[in-house]
């Protein structure tokens, strides 16, 4: 073997043995790319890098091959996959980044530092792009709230995310919240951020210019979250749970300085580059920006500010550390970002330079402790494409049916309204600055987030959304149902869907059956960016979440944002006049099968979720933009959990801090009339909306329905306040007083919180 | 008996503590010199029913344990009045 | 042009947008650095809202430290027009130049959602263009809004009307009207001249008529015409 470059152990270094390549989660094949990579063996910090960089995290070692089939350009593309966040072009000059992430195993072990460091990580995904955040959602999935510890983790989660947006003064638009046993004890938290910049001021993470120099911005480094990205990238077990100490601490008060100081530096050109320290801190900032612009890199760890006196070249490079940024400049200018940063009340230290040679180097007090070929540690992971296959489970969970109907559909409407998935998510959205800015247009606990571009007339429309179960019982049309109502949520605004990312959440993927979830939600997923012309602009893959009893439902969840021409016609969800038309949207066919209903009611998990008909959801998206283009709807919301029953009380119940509640009467007559009750009423089929307008544009609105191809039908009326909601067909009526549904809706959430003090024993 | 329990809860060290970064730094600002390594925490004082001094220090340590302290991010201490 | 300086701590994050309700009501908006000695000649100020040193210690705590605080309590002596608006009133309180304090919410949990205020007093520098009475639905955010005061104090301020916003009931609401437990339900003080305010509603966030009822303007117009006529000092 002969060395491609020379490093020594650091002082005092263990030297690298078969059983510490394990410990560090590399297998043989792995460690022996390695070998032969560095013609010799690696020292114990180059086996650190290595572990950081080729973990499923940073590598996408699994999953590369699937993700590569997304469709990622458009006309509309500014910056795809690649980069910290993807780049979408908005009039005028202005563009918007996007980017979710998950932090789902660092909230498993400490639930308020994992949510906030989860927010705190893609604020600084979509400020190194150049742009400012003026947005925050998340999806977040528990275990079922009769559970202390799933309290406990909510409550910390919810705050987490809370505190961190609250204090960054970004509001928190939106989101989903739901629940299901397979999240116990792996709980999911996806943070997404949004972003505004204008386009000729979008900056990468290219590193170039050979002599340049890099900095680190921000917090000093302490021994926080060592191994974080291989940790991320692990079983949750109870191994894992020993190893708590290692956990992050977020500080939103030095982020805030951090995002106006890293702005000031882009937005004045004083930088070449800039990186979030994120998962693998030091090592995947300096490693990802060398490569991507072909250049080596030297680091010298012993320049790096530390918190703690003694860390070595190891506990350095793998710290994860919060608020921190690595910046390439031109030397001349050094003294210009000090001075920026030291305005922020922030310390620009240069720990390294670019260089010729193509190596990363790190150096400690003079010595080289790593010398690594740069584009080969970011890109020579060995690639894997395991088996996928279903599992026969999967198979006859599909065929599935419940036993009987629900005797009294009266009452399952208000068990639907009382499961916490569906239930109000006030006690969570009132946590969040939702205001902040002042440039919210949508109160939370609309269909989508909306805000507007100050100083322009537009909004960006932003959403998540998944539906695990429909995913669980059918990867392929999941994944499709999951792009289809993101986008029906924009559209119910008024907006007009841009673009995609997403966070793919699933288990083992070494298991033939997830790994199969995992294709067929893929390809699921870009058949309906395909078809609706929203490219994946980037994302984040998270495996391995699962507990002792089994993987979690795969949740592909995916982040939309779209383009509201004008803020002032922007739509809300709920009903807002008395004796308004309220019109159904699209064809209802009765499909029961993976619905909240089953679940929720019947307690079967199971049946064939509804099949997504992609051109009706097209359709559907086109007519609600034209209907507000011309101010035509007074209300929209979609149909998706619980179907018309349950978006018919949401309009009805109107939104959290609502001071009226009205009634409607609606009848279903003879439309589709061989649909079951159960299937009307609760029935999941996609390319659906529930919209309410002035009696005067019924006509109108059914015109522009027809020269669009969809489905409008005439339901009935908005009621008076605090009457009954009344659905009538043929000769049976159901009837609900709408202050009920409203007290049941609300107190879903805050009853189980307050039914025992929260434990945070682990038990 | 009745036993009053002090219970002292600090950030674990070797984490990043905000709150004790920004009190020094406020500290050093008014004129403060040398302050350095600022933790910050909470103290709980309660009253147990026990049958002896060990009796409410065991019960308290799994009262730190299962609540008041974060067992991720927190250590704690316990000091039993002795009268 | 009325001359406003809106204070920037280490922190703060609704500069912006006071910046922008400044300049809508016809004001010059100016941002002051925290590190600033003096206000720029400036007839008011205003401490914006967000976070100051994080919140640690105690929200507004560090804050009053600022070298600015010594050019925001001189012009308060002088009986010029002092605002703080939600962290602002938190520094204003920690500074002593209101009384009381404002702790954690009593739900112990941050509190994002409109709440209906009335305004109690329309002679201060703030609330002129408001009717007497009047009730205005209003975004509030904040963890720490607990408005206490000892028994006598709190008698002094409802003696003195010192009371300008206080937190009240309407018909329809089913969240508590009262968001965070205030003593007397207490939303917002002024010293007896009504010349330094303090208040936990976020006015500056509904001044754009696009975004919604643009309730919190007339916060701003009634400070640009209260100085402009030169009641201030």
């Amino acid at each position: 073997m002969t060395a491609v470059a020379i490093a020594e152990p650091f002082p005092g270094e263990r030297p690298v043995t078969n059983e510490i390549v394990r410990e560090h989660k590399l297998n043989p094949t792995e460690y022996r790319a390695i070998l032969d990579l560095l013609g010799r063996t690696p020292t114990l910090t180059e086996l650190g890098i290595f572990s950081a960089l080729w973990s499923e995290h940073c590598s996408y070692k699994h999953t590369k091959s699937v993700l590569r089939r997304f469709p990622v350009d458009g006309p509309q593309v500014v910056q795809g996959p690649g980069e910290n966040a993807g780049v979408l072009r908005l009039p005028d000059g202005w563009a918007v980044a996007f980017k979710i992430e998950s932090h789902n195993h660092p909230s498993a072990v400490e639930p308020y530092q994992g949510a906030a460091t989860g927010v705190g990580g893609i604020l600084r995904d979509v400020f190194t792009m150049g742009a400012r955040p003026v947005a925050v959602l998340n999806s977040l999935r528990l275990g079922p709230l009769d559970d202390a510890r799933n309290r406990y983790l909510f409550a910390g989660i919810v705050r987490g995310v809370g505190d961190y947006g609250n204090c960054m003064g970004i509001p928190t638009l939106g989101g989903e919240v739901s629940f299901a046993p397979c999240y116990t004890g792996n709980p999911l938290v996806n943070a997404m951020a949004v972003g505004v910049l204008r386009e000729a001021e979008l900056i990468t993470a290219r590193a170039h210019g050979v002599g340049n120099i890099l900095l680190t911005v921000g917090a000093r480094t302490g021994r926080d979250g060592i191994h974080g990205a291989s940790f991320a990238s692990e079983d949750l077990s109870a191994e894992s749970q020993k190893r708590r100490p290692q956990v992050q601490v977020g500080d939103p008060f030095t982020e805030k300085l951090l995002l106006e100081a890293s702005l000031e530096l882009i937005t004045g050109g004083f930088i070449v580059a800039i990186q979030d320290m994120g998962a693998a801190g030091l090592t995947s900032s300096s490693a990802e920006m060398a490569a991507r612009g072909g250049v080596g890199v030297e680091v010298d760890t012993s320049k790096v500010p530390t918190r703690e006196a003694g860390m070595t070249p190891y506990e350095i490079m793998l710290s994860e550390s919060q608020e921190r940024m690595l910046v390439v400049a031109e030397p001349h200018r050094v003294d210009e970002i000090r001075a920026v940063c030291q305005k922020w009340d922030l310390d620009a230290t240069a720990i390294g330079q670019v260089t010729d040679d193509g190596i990363f180097r790190v150096v400690h007090d003079g010595r080289v402790v790593a010398a690594i070929p740069g584009q080969e540690l970011v890109d020579g992971c060995p690639m894997y494409s395991p088996p996928a296959e279903e599992s026969d489970v999967a198979r006859s969970r599909r065929a599935l049916t419940p036993a009987a109907d629900a005797r009294d559909l009266a009452d399952a409407l208000e068990r639907l309204l009382d499961a916490p998935s569906i239930a109000s998510k006030r006690w969570v959205f009132e946590q969040y600055d939702g205001t902040v800015r002042a440039g919210s247009v949508m109160p939370p606990g609309c269909d989508a987030g909306v805000v507007q571009v100050a100083g322009t007339s537009f909004g960006i429309a932003m959403t998540v959304d998944c539906n695990a179960r429909h995913v669980l019982l059918d990867p392929y049309q999941g994944g499709m149902g999951a792009v289809a109502e993101a986008a029906r949520n924009i559209a119910c605004t008024g907006a007009r869907p841009l673009g995609v990312t997403d966070c793919l959440n699933f288990g083992n993927p070494e298991k033939p059956d997830i790994y199969f979830q995992f294709v067929e939600a893929c390809r699921g997923i870009g058949d309906a960016c395909r078809a609706f012309g929203t490219p994946v602009t980037g994302g984040n893959v998270s495996l391995y979440n699962q507990n002792p009893a089994g993987a979690i439902d795969p949740t592909p969840t995916v982040g939309m944002v779209g383009l509201l021409a004008d803020v002032t016609m922007a739509v809300p969800s709920h009903f807002r006049v008395s004796g308004d038309a309220i019109l159904l949207l699209g064809e209802t066919r009765g499909h029961v099968g993976g619905s909240a209903y089953w679940a929720e009611v019947l307690n079967t998990v199971g049946g064939a979720p509804p099949p997504v008909d992609l051109d009706a959801e097209r359709a559907l998206q086109q007519f609600l933009a034209d209907a507000a283009d011309r101010a035509l709807l007074r209300s929209a919301h979609d149909l998706s959990d619980g179907g018309l029953a349950v978006a018919l009380a949401e309009c009805c119940i109107g939104g959290p801090w609502a001071t009226k509640r009205y009634g409607a009467t609606v009848d279903l007559g003879r439309h589709a009339d061989t649909v079951t009750d159960a299937g009307w009423l609760f029935g999941e089929d996609g390319a659906r909306a529930l919209a309410s307008c002035d009696p005067a544009h019924v006509a109108e609105l059914q015109r522009l329905a027809h020269t669009h191809g969809l489905a409008c039908h005439f339901l009935g009326l908005v009621g008076d306040a605090d009457t009954d909601v009344i659905v009538q067909r043929d000769d049976r009526t159901w009837r609900w007083p709408v202050n009920r549904l409203r007290r049941i809706y609300l107190d879903a959430i805050p009853r189980r919180m307050a039914a025992a003090p929260s434990d945070a024993g682990v038990d | 008996m009745k036993i009053r329990v002090h219970v002292r809860i600090i950030p674990r060290t070797g984490l990043l503590d905000p709150e004790g970064q920004a009190i020094a730094h406020a500290l050093s600002a008014l004129g403060f010199a040398g302050v350095g390594d600022v933790r910050v925490g909470k103290a709980i004082e309660m009253t147990v029913e026990a049958t002896s001094p060990d009796a409410a220090e065991a019960s308290v340590r799994t009262m730190c344990e299962r609540l008041l302290a974060n067992p991720v991010t927190e250590d704690f201490s316990i000091k039993v009045e002795r009268a | 042009m009325t001359r406003v300086a809106v204070v920037r701590f280490p922190g703060s994050n609704c500069e912006t947008e006071t910046l922008a309700a400044v300049a809508r009501a016809g004001g010059d908006a100016m941002l002051v650095d925290y590190r600033e000695t003096h206000l720029r000649h400036a007839d008011a100020v205003i401490l914006p809202g967000g976070f100051s040193y994080g919140d640690y210690l105690r929200s507004g705590a560090i804050a009053r430290f600022a070298p600015v605080m010594t050019a925001v309590r001189a012009l308060a002596d002088a009986g010029g027009a002092v605002l703080g608006i939600c962290n602002g009133f938190q520094i204003l309180c920690e500074a002593q130049l209101l009384p009381g304090a404002l702790q954690r919410n009593a739900q112990q949990r941050f509190a994002s959602r409109p709440v209906d205020v009335r305004i109690e007093r329309t002679d201060t520098i703030c609330t002129s263009d408001y009717a007497a009475d009047e009730i205005i639905r209003i975004p509030i955010a904040h963890g720490e809004g607990r408005f206490v005061a000892d028994p006598d104090t709190l008698d002094a301020l409802e003696l003195d009307h010192c009371v300008m916003l206080r937190y009240v009931p309407v018909d329809g609401t089913d969240a508590p009207y009262n968001p965070n437990g205030s003593m007397n339900d207490i939303a917002g003080l002024c010293n007896p001249a009504g010349t330094i305010v303090g208040f936990m509603p976020h006015p500056e966030r509904r001044v754009d008529p696009a975004l919604g009822p643009g309730v919190g303007q007339r916060f701003f117009t009634s400070l640009m015409s209260r100085i402009a006529t030169g009641v201030a000092a």
